[in-house]
């Protein structure tokens, strides 16, 4: 049984969207449905942040609100289910601008104006999250808009502004109300919209999920659709039958065990970051360069792996770690190596009517390490040329164990199989390094692309492991230039 | 009779201090007039106009091929697609299919033939915007496929120019390089720039009773948009109104580009008699709207002992694409600003407009000054490694003088000319000479990591190169409750030109800023506008509105003198009041006299820049009524074994005149800064071998993010320094030279890229520097210091 509508409060206002086209964005929905035109259409595909818009969403015990600035160009209407959508318009009271408006007009952070809406409503979820940011936390929050007039130090000292009105702004006074209304929501049936011959359907629990794969293997899964929008977006296609995992409980789960970390597919990133962060502080730091606050969001490990990007930075992460998979079919479930994921370009183990139901990662343990280095053009939101991960265990300076997985080097995020036995119960040496280095010509051959020549792959993949080697040395030079102050 | 407005009596009897000018007046540091707007939301951009019923949404369809002849053009899929109502070719254009802006060569819609990838061949309303984006990909296009001119190479070695080639000359630059005691050459190639502008190229055509068209547009230049529409549309120049009322960015990129959708969408709306929108997709802007022109850039220099250069020529090859746009003036530009703020001597410079299968480039923020002044930043780094100097002493040994040494390579003498004060001034406040030392330590310390370091000046010529183009209008009305409505011929397109304007008329009449109102340019208001370009709006469009509220304010004194029998000593404005001998009103009050005994309170203004005129034929003149000036010194540190980089600290020091507006200068001059820096590092253009923008999104075009500014980012305005010219208020134009002053990145990228040789060498590095070229140019260092080792061996 299913509601056959999508619910969601336009801020306090409840609106039940009914046989609407479930390939519409968030964004035109606000532009040509809500008349609503604050916010603006930059690029249609995640890349800018005009469109930032922020949805309010209960946390796990359903008694508070996550504000997560999200890109409304890539995000589908039916995800709006159960949220509370705020854009630019909704912050201004009467005649008077909201605290965080009105820094930026203090600091003069606006010129044309047209990038604006999307950085006050990121800098808006920034401080509903954290009242007195610092600068770190304002460059990583805003690291997803783009502004082409002012240079970015306007912006930086608006949003660095804090203000004790802004915690006694009309939203933490409608608070209380917000959350009854969402968790009303929550208690109907799971979402579902279709118009014409396209679906929309959002499972609430794994075996309405299985289910509805078994009768329609065909469907598109969809989670945060920072990729699969831009099919729609970009190409003009237009998905028939759309399953949303972001309302599968079991999907949303994170735990820590002994030995391990589980993390279900559907978990954004914003939220099992920290966690994995702990555990290896480069990859925390890697995946804050990894799309934006707005994709990662949204963006999840799921999608991310069923997606079979050759350039995604996580999978030859995962690797590296020696991660493991399970994949669900009806009400089979299956474990794999990560690494087995992946056959060839886009082409993946998920049978028809399959899913990924959670990834597991292993703890970190002494005497090992996660090195992790992202390589591209701009150091925010962009996809790596070379993504290098190398998981080393030493015991008296002999490598024993090593697992070392590139991205951006080939068809689909792999091994470096040549470079690893080269090292492998080796001891740990320049000389030794070198071999590997040499390897890794035997392992890839890459590609030339608008982002970086073959050359310059195969030449940084092999410089990051002389690096890498020489991070183990001394641990206190500064060897990047990203992490530099 | 009607009533006026109530007015409030002023019950002051003495005017306020006649400083204070409240809110408004020059100098302020007043916020943008549309800041309230921007953060709430409320600003309206074109596609944020409420659909007009009957609206329909126009797309293109495109050339798959570089160049190529059209043998069959099959649309019966498109007309028959879902939504569609009307599809147009180049043959339903009633008047001229030519909309080049100052050469032809642009059709509107391909005539036979097709010269670049993403051509526009026909064109589509269809009742949404996706449905229209759909129809046009069903079209079937026969190509007869002509060998495309996709190199700056290959079009020289064809000869294949949009313009003929020019050259500037002063002396007799073979010889003085051939005396010199030192000679160098070099080359570089300076890759080009998307603007991306936040919103993209966007127009609305809604036809009008007479058979007319009202135009919106998101254009620099309405008037041509005007002419351009009045000529696809064969109807005249007054049944066609365009309307600007702000962009979402320009950068040069909505100067003629704005024309090409607002012509196609009239087209349309014109044929279905119904209003239609043209919007274009990011990756349509990115494929059919020209860019900053790549160049190709050589030079030979013959310098003394001391690096003072005795003799140079030079030669700026751009990459115009297929037709000839704005590339004239904009080669023009970069062999004027060849020399940038170095004196010559004996000097040749040529430039040649080389015709490419590529979109057509066009204007961008400095329109050929950068790509010029590189050539000459390369030749100071050159000079300075080969005599083993710091670069900044060969800059420095080079700068034109005060009183000798002034007289640039097209014969305008320069004046004024504190440029070597100014990098004096910079050179102790960002502690150059001890960061120098401290980077030099740096490097002999680190092997990983090097830091570089550079100051780069800029000298920027203000006025358009085309003389015509160089005079504005404005209309200032005044409303009998004391409130002002003012319109001129600039467009906004964020660079606060509307706010300065606004308090230039403020200043005018002692009144706060929010007294005037401005709207949106039509060309209804203010007739035969030029383009919002060359940095020259507020020199232009603040003069113009100057005038007419001058010409109001004599009006008033005038009537004040007669009415209340004083002379005009006797009369002043000042804070929001007007002082008559012992009396004093509130402006409306007084207004409202004025109004009542009859006095015109509309006045429209003009403006033309006196000093300027340039003969091409000799290659002489005095092009520039004034040279803007600024210096950066930038530290960057790289990574010798990936090429990527970070920018930790930058220092300006800008000479803006007196500022208009201080808040919203430091804005130009920060924008321009990062954007220059984009154009230098991140931003990479690449075609394929077929002549395909591959870099044709953002997730592949990188322009700077946010953590792309500098760690420290120390910028200032110099100081009481009011320009010698009789400009407005004695302010001096910042559009575009402070994009320049990013220079000093790449020549930091340089100076820590020679330290991997101990600055032996100078390096060769391309533009746009990515981490790949960066890395490259570091390879070669190595190389060329391990060849030198061995050569001292072999010596040894």
């Amino acid at each position: 049984m299913t509601l056959k509508a999508v619910r969601f409060l336009l801020n306090n206002d409840p609106v039940t969207l009914e046989n609407l086209e479930p390939n519409l964005t968030v964004l035109q929905y606000l532009r040509e449905q809500a008349f609503s035109t604050g916010t603006k259409e930059g690029c249609a595909s995640g890349d800018c942040g005009a469109c930032t818009v922020v949805v309010a969403q209960l946390n796990k015990d359903k008694t508070a609100l996550n504000y997560k600035a999200i890109n409304a160009c890539i995000s589908f209407v039916g995800t709006l289910h159960g949220k509370q959508l705020l854009s630019v318009e909704h912050l201004k009271q009467g005649a008077t601008l909201h605290p965080v408006q009105q820094a930026f007009v203090d600091h003069h952070g606006s010129q044309c104006g047209f990038c604006t809406p999307g950085f006050v409503m990121s800098t808006f979820a920034l401080h509903k999250q954290t009242p007195t940011p610092n600068r770190e936390q304002v460059l990583t929050a805003l690291a997803g808009n783009l502004c082409r007039c002012t240079g970015y130090r306007s912006i930086v000292d608006a949003a660095l502004t804090t203000s004790e009105l802004i915690e006694s702004d009309s939203f933490t006074q409608q608070y209380q109300q917000t959350v009854a209304q969402l968790r009303a929501i929550h208690d109907l049936p799971g979402a579902e919209l279709t118009h014409k011959q396209h679906q929309y359907y959002a499972p609430k629990n794994i075996s309405q999920l299985a289910e509805k794969l078994m009768a329609n293997p065909q469907a598109t899964l969809v989670a945060g659709a920072t990729d699969l929008a831009l099919s729609v977006t970009q190409n003009l296609a237009r998905i028939e039958d759309l399953v949303y995992l972001g309302d599968v409980a079991q999907l949303q789960e994170i735990e820590e065990a002994a030995g391990y970390i589980r993390i279900g597919a559907a978990v954004p990133y914003s939220e099992f970051t920290p966690l994995l962060a702990a555990q290896y502080p480069e990859l925390g730091e890697m995946i804050t360069r990894l799309g934006s606050r707005q994709i990662r969001n949204v963006g999840t490990l799921g999608g991310n792996i069923a997606n079979a990007s050759p350039i995604g930075d996580m999978a030859p992460t995962l690797i590296a770690l020696g991660a493991k998979i399970s994949l669900q079919l009806g009400d089979v479930e299956r474990k794999i190596a990560l690494e087995d994921f992946f056959l060839g370009y886009k082409k993946t183990a998920l049978k028809a009517g399959e899913f990924i139901k959670n990834i597991y990662l292993p703890k970190a343990q002494s005497g090992q390490t996660l090195k992790v280095y992202k390589i591209s053009k701009r150091i925010d939101d962009d996809i790596s040329a070379v993504l290098a991960a190398f998981f080393i265990e030493l015991k008296d300076n002999q490598v024993t164990q090593l697992r070392i997985a590139f991205g951006g080097m080939a068809a689909t995020p792999k091994r470096a199989l040549a470079c690893e036995a080269a090292l492998l119960n080796k001891t740990f040496t320049l000389d030794n390094i070198s071999a590997a280095q040499q390897a890794l010509s035997h392992d890839f051959q890459p590609l030339s692309d608008v982002r970086a020549s073959d050359n310059y792959r195969m030449q940084v993949a092999q410089n990051l492991l002389k690096k890498c080697y020489l991070e183990y040395q001394n641990s206190n030079i500064a060897t990047r230039v990203v992490n530099y102050a | 009779m009607r009533s006026l407005i109530a007015t409030q009596h002023s019950n002051d009897t003495q005017p306020k201090s006649a400083k204070s000018v409240g809110l408004g007046g020059i100098g302020r540091p007043s916020k943008h007039e549309s800041a309230d707007k921007h953060v709430s939301g409320e600003a309206r951009y074109i596609d944020d106009n409420a659909n007009i019923q009957g609206q329909l949404h126009a797309a293109v369809g495109q050339s798959t091929i570089a160049h190529g002849k059209i043998k069959h053009l099959d649309l019966s899929a498109v007309k028959a697609a879902e939504g569609v109502v009307e599809v147009i070719t180049v043959a339903d254009v009633p008047g001229h299919h030519d909309i080049g802006p100052v050469f032809p060569g642009d059709p509107v819609l391909a005539v036979d033939k097709v010269d670049y990838v993403g051509q526009p061949i026909f064109a589509v309303a269809a009742t949404s915007h996706d449905l229209a984006r759909r129809a046009v990909k069903l079209a079937k296009v026969d190509y007869q496929v002509l060998e495309p001119i996709l190199s700056v190479k290959a079009a020289l070695a064809k000869q294949s120019f949009v313009r003929p080639p020019f050259t500037m000359q002063r002396g007799d630059a073979d010889s003085a390089i051939a005396n010199a005691q030192h000679q160098l050459s070099g080359q570089i190639a300076i890759g080009g720039q998307e603007h991306f502008y936040l919103e993209g190229q966007v127009s609305s055509a809604v036809p009008t009773e007479d058979g007319g068209m009202t135009i919106f547009s998101s254009s620099q230049h309405p008037s041509e948009v005007q002419k351009l529409v009045a000529e696809v549309l064969n109807i005249s120049l007054n049944k066609v109104v365009v309307d600007t009322r702000r962009m979402g960015g320009g950068f040069g990129g909505k100067e003629t580009q704005a024309a090409p959708w607002a012509c196609i969408a009239a087209l349309l709306a014109n044929k279905t008699q119904r209003p239609v929108k043209f919007k274009l997709s990011r990756v349509d802007d990115f494929t059919m709207t020209g860019k900053r022109h790549p160049f190709e850039n050589s030079y030979q220099v013959g310098f003394d002992d001391q690096g003072q250069i005795k003799g140079i020529k030079i030669v700026v090859n751009g990459n115009c694409g297929y037709s000839a746009d704005l590339s004239d003036a904009i080669v023009d530009r970069a062999m004027f600003h060849s020399d940038n703020a170095y004196y010559l001597d004996q000097a040749s410079v040529t430039g040649n407009r080389c015709k490419l299968n590529t979109v057509s480039h066009t204007a961008f923020r400095g329109f050929g000054g950068p790509q010029g002044m590189m050539t000459i930043e390369m030749v100071m780094d050159d000079i300075a490694r080969f005599l083993g100097q710091d670069p900044l002493a060969i800059r420095k040994i080079n700068l034109y003088g005060q009183n000798q040494r002034n007289m640039t390579h097209y014969h305008q003498q320069v004046e004024h000319n504190k440029l070597a004060a100014l990098i004096d001034n910079l050179e102790v406040s960002a502690d150059y000479q001890a960061r120098r030392v401290a980077i030099t330590a740096f490097n002999t310390e680190n092997t990983l990591l090097k830091k570089g370091l550079a100051l780069t000046p800029v000298k920027f010529g203000i006025s358009f190169t085309v003389q015509h183009l160089n005079q504005a209008g404005a209309l200032v009305h005044i409303y009998t409750d004391g409130t002002i409505h003012l319109n001129h011929g600039g467009t906004e397109m964020g660079q606060g030109l509307f706010t300065k304007v606004a308090q230039i008329v403020a200043e005018e009449f002692q009144l706060d800023v929010d007294r005037v109102g401005v709207s949106a340019t039509r060309t209804d208001k203010v007739p035969n506008t030029s383009p919002t370009a060359a940095s020259s709006g507020t020199d232009l469009n603040g003069k113009a509105a100057q005038a007419a509220a001058k010409t109001i304010k004599a009006r008033l004194i005038s009537f004040a003198c007669q009415h209340y029998q004083v002379t005009e000593a006797e009369v002043s404005f000042c804070n929001n009041q007007v002082k008559i001998a012992q009396q004093c009103f509130s402006f409306a009050e007084f207004v409202q006299q004025a109004y009542m005994a009859r006095v015109s309170l509309s006045a429209t203004g003009f403006y033309k820049t006196p000093k300027i005129h340039f003969d091409r034929s000799t290659a002489k003149g005095r092009p520039f009524f004034y040279y803007s000036t600024g210096a950066a010194v930038s530290e960057v540190i790289i990574d010798t074994l990936t090429g990527e980089y970070k920018v930790l600290r930058v220092d300006i020091l800008h000479d803006v005149g007196q500022s208009l507006n201080p808040a919203l200068d430091i804005g130009q001059i920060e924008g321009g800064f990062i954007q220059g820096m984009g154009w230098l590092t991140s931003e990479e253009l690449v075609w394929d071998q077929q002549g395909r923008l591959l870099s044709n999104n953002p997730a592949t075009y990188k322009i700077p993010a946010i953590n792309d500014l500098p760690l420290e980012f120390n910028v200032a305005l110099v100081p009481d320094d009011p320009n010698q010219e009789q400009t407005i208020y004695h302010s001096k134009a910042v559009g575009e030279p402070p994009l320049m002053l990013a220079i000093s990145v790449w020549s930091a990228l340089k100076d820590a890229i020679a330290s991997v040789a101990d600055y032996q060498f100078s390096p060769a590095l391309d533009t746009p520097a990515t981490p790949e070229r960066v890395l490259w140019a570091v390879a070669a260092m190595q190389e060329k210091a391990q060849a030198a080792r061995e050569d001292k061996k072999l010596g040894a």
